[in-house]
């Protein structure tokens, strides 16, 4: 049987753009698109966690108002975030039934509790030992469990976001199992990903979102990975970027077969290697996720490194401390600003002065030279255009823009040979980025060897000198040159669609 | 060194054990509640302190046991509910207002005494009534342990019964499991629609209860009538003695009972003319050796988790 | 600067309101109690101000509340709830007494000792539960307040044990030498040259937290350690050091106290001045500068509290409530968030 859910938003914030989206009933719906793309705001907007500007979501024929997430679950919705929302020290069973537990009374009945697990367990046909302990499971059981909270509360639609991120390929293909299953008793599912081949191994449909809009929902039997990766990555703002080509310096920085295992011991980078050089801007271009974040991490000094090395001007830092780095020369503008980025509490000129500590202009003898100090940040605003009416502000008035300028003219303003920009105009009005591609270009001139991140691939591609495509935690491609490739052909490296074969990739180790 | 060993095994000294080990051991439990969802209540001091006095006061002027008791409940209340109003409503660091409410109590309860009896040192004017002692038929028969178990003062008996009841609340009521996953992971609590402040409130005031049951006995138990200065600091060693108990009822008893012997060892070593300030000491050593050890153990369980999920996978 | 931005006038406006709601409270409070209410306020409020020495005693008061607020202060800056500063106060204290009935020294050498030492000593405790929760993750708050039990009685023995004076008749210990205490500087009150002490300690204190190297990463580690680590700041560094720091300045108080107001030692139970502290710490913000008036403060009203005590039927401990209310109300950061919506919104409409 059909039944339309319908999702009407125009103008949902700028996340979502007047986006149709709706889903059969009893079929996997993929859900994809670039970082920022609208996806993850829609599902919030279905579960209750966001509320849409405007439009309605219709189910099964009627209109809902979704205030929050206990009346999305009431409807019969449920979501399976990335990170998990799971008591550690309490049972599977505990888990699962956790907010609804069966049994009239305020006492819980342990076996009543198990039984209920055990009855939804088995109508899933999901093979997991109730009495077992969060702590003690695998990130896929984890998952499963997760699931299963969400079916015991009756949900016929699940929403899985990324699910297979943090999964083996065992644990997919036992995911994937299930799914089907579930699909065959009659539930709904949208399945938020990135990973095109899954999406054409257990999917039915595949709606694409691109900037804020839906561009296009076909039958996944329909489409190529081609044609997919194409409306993933179309053109979005035009960078033009006067840039004049300069030849590639010396060898500023090697990695050498470097791995990392994460937190959740999942092995984020496995043996990768390249060289950077002085005078270039080498772009790291990937889906978010695939690794990079832990590569500058690593080459920052801020992630401890599994095995492998890294030499920054002849000097190993595998564990050099933050500071020995940043004194070698590197300077890092952070993925995450509003974490790591800057200190809230704090006034810009703080913020401004806090890698500086070392300059001997503004410090003399482990005093401050404030009056040296005022005028060298004042002189940092106005370079920088910050908007701001004096130093003393403190930085959380500031919008996020600015915020973003005060970061970068901190790490910019220190003449360092290694520049890592993660992600360095993420959110902020185009003229601050025009701004901040412009100081980029100049360092890059001086001779300065800059390792960028971006989730927009037409900045990455107009900015780089070069560009090496990431994906899975390795190296997948390498171009020379920027210019050469198109934003069409880089996505599907990225996607991993396609691959270099190895000696094309080993040239970034030149 | 023998003279020592026959006052241990003295059973008179096995019973005040037991004595000195209740108003901590109520405490602590009241730490434990409150810690599981979250909510730490640094106020038990400040609580034992008001209760001990309301109940006193209360008892005496209505000459009623009972009525003592519900005195004894609302002082401690008023800091409990003052604790979750600046804590979980005006979001005052909790751990600020706990210290903040510790002081208050401790002045104010002088100050309430002299205003309501003109006496700024005690309640002595007063005749406050305590808890009757209970007999157990059989039991205090046995030799020995009779006398050790036997004729404790009713609110032992309560306190000790209580360890059951908190466990009972935690792990065998959905309360208690709303409560712990609060704790544990509001963030979890909320997908599923619980109301965390709401709960953080709840934990607060079964804390608050706890606790003013353990002031009451200070003041209606064993002693008859309220002194200044007479909680002087059980209120941060049950912290303590949660702490060291992990959070969970059973061994928490433990340590309470462990600090307990402490305390009534220095009553005995002070006739043996052992300083009893070393005595005094030992039980706030053994914590924080006990606080090192448990975390030890639980990063060392963590990395063996770890690797047993890296060899999974 | 010439415009007060909103956050500091919302702040203001926040901390009067906070001060003005506790005075109210004292005011109702004495209404209700006494049969002089109007006598009682009196004295609370000027009482101090009646002759010379009873507004020494608030200056006196008020130095160690400064050596306790800037001590915590300095640590919560740091972001930890090290509560040790209390049993700093109190062995510092007796390790002066002991040092100096021990150690003979002339005038000014050995009063000057015994304060280095006591200070060397609460820097060694305050430090400890950094440590224990660097190396094991022990909770600074509980292992603090554990330690200040074991530092005072490990403390006491030696002084009720070692040092007693068989002759006196409450527990103390022998008269301290007259070499080490520390003079008196205004006649007609008890103020002494810790005075002096405190308001170097003070400057130092304000020049290391605003205009050094050390200071300024205590500050940005204490707002925001991922932060701290990531611009290359040796995090556990400047925890510990600045615990260290701390520790010694609440152990040069708790020896100025004791040289400075006491010809023995006679400390049977923690004064509480760590608490104090904290008292102090709030109300100036964590900042320095601030100390001073917020140790004058909170040492007037104390003062005058006793004052009125003293003349009429109110007891001093009701200041006791006055000041739990007025933390709590000045830490509130909720407190009267609806008014700065209100403000907010207003403001933003007026710009346009």
């Amino acid at each position: 049987m059909m039944n339309k859910i319908n999702k009407i938003y125009p103008n949902g914030v700028v996340a979502n753009k007047d986006v149709d989206f709706s889903v059969r009933r009893g079929e996997i719906h993929a859900l994809v698109g670039e970082n920022g793309a609208g996806k993850s705001t829609l599902m919030k907007i279905l579960f209750g966690i966001e509320k849409p500007t405007e439009g309605s979501i219709y189910y099964k024929g009627k209109k809902l108002i979704i205030n929050s997430p206990l009346d999305a679950i009431n409807y019969g919705f449920g979501m399976v975030h990335q990170h998990f929302m799971l008591v550690e020290s309490m049972s599977v069973s505990e888990n699962i039934v956790l907010g609804s537990e069966p049994g009239s009374s305020w006492k819980i009945n342990s076996n009543i509790q198990d039984e209920e697990a055990k009855k939804i367990i088995e109508k899933y046909n999901f093979k997991i030992n109730v009495k077992a302990k969060i702590s003690d499971l695998s990130i896929g059981l984890r998952q499963k469990v997760e699931i299963l909270k969400a079916l015991y509360k009756g949900a016929e639609v699940l929403i899985l976001d990324e699910p297979t991120a943090v999964l083996t390929p065992q644990e997919t293909v036992e995911l994937f199992e299930q799914l089907k299953a579930l699909k065959a008793q009659g539930h709904t599912i949208i399945f938020i990903s990135h990973k095109l081949n899954e999406i054409k191994e257990i999917c039915d449909r595949i709606s694409i979102m691109r900037n804020g809009t839906l561009v296009g929902v076909y039958d996944v039997n329909a489409v190529t990975k081609d044609e997919i990766s194409d409306l993933m990555v179309g053109k979005s703002v035009n960078w033009e970027v006067l840039k004049t080509p300069t030849k590639k310096g010396k060898v500023l920085l090697k990695v050498k077969n470097l791995t990392v295992i994460n937190e959740a011991n999942f092995p984020c980078l496995k043996h990768v290697s390249f060289n950077l050089h002085s005078s270039t801007i080498l772009g790291i271009v990937g889906v978010e996720g695939n690794g990079q974040k832990e590569l500058v991490d690593s080459i920052a000094g801020l992630t401890k490194i599994e095995s492998g090395e890294i030499i920054l001007k002849d000097k190993k830092i595998n564990t050099s401390s933050v500071e020995k780095i940043r004194e070698l020369g590197l300077s890092h503008i952070p993925g995450d600003r509003m974490v790591r980025g800057i200190a809230n509490e704090s006034t810009i000129e703080e913020n401004l002065l806090a890698t500086h500590t070392k300059d001997e202009r503004l410090f003399h003898k482990g005093f401050l030279k404030t009056k040296e100090i005022r005028k060298w940040s004042e002189e940092l605003i106005s370079e920088f255009q910050i908007k701001a009416s004096s130093p003393k502000v403190p930085i959380k008035m500031l919008s996020g823009g600015n915020i973003q300028k005060v970061i970068v003219a901190r790490e910019f303003s220190k003449n360092s040979d290694c520049i890592i920009a993660n992600q360095p105009t993420r959110g902020i009005d185009i003229g601050a980025a025009k701004f901040i591609h412009l100081k980029l270009i100049e360092l890059r001139d001086k001779g300065a060897g800059v390792l960028l991140l971006s989730a927009d691939l037409s900045e990455i591609k107009s900015m780089s000198d070069s560009l090496l495509v990431i994906f899975n935690g390795q190296f997948v491609a390498y171009f020379e040159d920027a210019n050469k490739v198109t934003e069409e052909q880089l996505g599907k490296f990225m996607l991993g669609v396609e691959k270099q074969d190895e000696k094309e990739i080993k040239r970034c180790e030149a | 060194m023998d003279n020592l060993i026959t006052y241990l095994i003295d059973s008179q000294f096995l019973y005040s054990v037991f004595r000195v080990t209740t108003p901590l051991l109520f405490a602590a439990l009241a730490s434990v509640v409150a810690e599981n969802a979250g909510a730490s209540n640094i106020a038990l001091e400040g609580i034992m302190i008001f209760a001990a006095l309301f109940g006193a006061i209360g008892s005496g002027i209505s000459n009623s046991l009972i009525i003592g008791l519900l005195c004894a409940i609302s002082g401690g209340l008023i800091i409990s509910l003052l604790l979750s109003y600046f804590g979980l409503y005006l979001k005052t660091d909790i751990i600020l207002s706990g210290i903040a409410l510790n002081t208050l109590a401790s002045g104010g309860s002088v100050f309430l005494l002299y205003v309501l009896l003109n006496d700024k040192g005690s309640t002595q004017a007063l005749q406050c009534l305590t808890f009757p002692v209970v007999t157990i038929p059989l039991i205090n028969k046995i030799p020995f342990l009779g006398e050790v178990l036997s004729g404790q003062n009713l609110l032992t008996y309560i306190a000790f019964f209580m360890v059951w009841v908190v466990f009972f609340l935690l792990y065998r009521t959905k309360i208690g499991k709303h409560l712990r996953c609060v704790g544990e992971n509001p963030e979890a609590a909320e997908s599923v629609g619980l109301n965390v402040r709401k709960l953080k409130l709840t934990a607060l005031m079964i804390s608050g209860l706890l606790a003013s049951l353990g002031g009451a006995f200070l003041s209606m138990g064993y002693m008859a009538g309220f002194s200044r200065g007479m909680v002087s600091g059980r209120g941060f060693i049950a912290l303590a003695a949660a702490a060291m108990g992990m959070l969970s009822p059973v061994p928490t008893m433990i340590a309470s009972i462990i600090f307990g012997f402490a305390d009534a060892v220095s009553n005995i070593l002070a006739a043996l003319r052992i300083p009893d300030e070393l005595v005094k000491l030992i039980p706030y050593l053994v914590t924080i050796v006990g606080l090192i050890v448990f975390s030890q153990i639980r990063s060392f369980s963590e990395k063996k988790r770890r690797k047993k999920i890296l060899s999974k996978t | 600067m010439k415009k007060i931005n909103f956050e500091t006038k919302f702040e203001i406006i926040r901390f009067s309101v906070a001060i003005l709601i506790a005075l109210a409270l004292s005011f109702i409070i004495i209404l209700l109690v006494s049969d002089m209410p109007f006598l009682a306020l009196k004295k609370l409020f000027l009482g101090p101000l009646e002759n010379l020495r009873r507004f020494g005693n608030v200056i006196e008061l008020a130095i160690t509340l400064s050596f306790a607020g800037l001590s915590i202060a300095i640590i919560f800056s740091a972001n930890q709830f090290n509560l040790a500063p209390e049993g700093a106060f109190y062995a510092s204290g007796a390790i002066s007494a002991m040092f100096v009935l021990t150690f003979p020294l002339p005038k000014i050498i050995s009063p000057f000792l015994a304060i280095i030492i006591g200070g060397l000593i609460g820097a060694i405790i305050c430090v400890i539960p950094a440590l224990l929760k660097k190396k094991w993750g022990a909770s600074e708050l509980v292992s603090s307040l554990m330690l200040n039990f074991i530092v005072m009685y490990l403390a006491k023995y030696f002084i009720n044990n070692k040092f007693k004076d068989p002759t006196c008749g409450y527990n103390a210990t022998y008269i301290l030498p007259d070499s080490s205490r520390l003079i008196n500087i205004i006649p007609g009150t008890r103020i002494h040259f810790g005075l002096i002490i405190v308001v170097f300690t003070i400057f130092v204190c304000v020049v290391f937290m605003q205009k050094t190297k050390w200071g300024f990463q205590l500050l940005q580690t204490g707002r925001n350690v991922e932060f701290a680590k990531y611009v290359g700041i040796n995090t556990s560094a400047i925890i510990i050091m600045s615990q260290a720091i701390g520790g010694f300045i609440a152990g040069m108080g708790g020896s100025i106290e004791t040289l400075g107001m006491y010809n023995r030692f006679q400390w049977q139970s923690l004064p509480g001045y760590g608490f104090d502290g904290v008292i102090v710490a709030i109300l100036a913000k964590n900042k320095p500068k601030y100390v001073p008036l917020a140790a004058f403060f909170l040492a007037y009203i104390r003062i005058g509290a006793d004052k009125m005590a003293t003349s009429t039927d109110v007891t001093s401990e009701m200041i006791a409530i006055i000041q739990g209310v007025i933390i709590m109300l000045v830490a509130a950061t909720s407190f009267l968030s609806n008014t700065r919506q209100k403000m907010l919104i207003k403001k933003v409409r007026n710009n346009g």
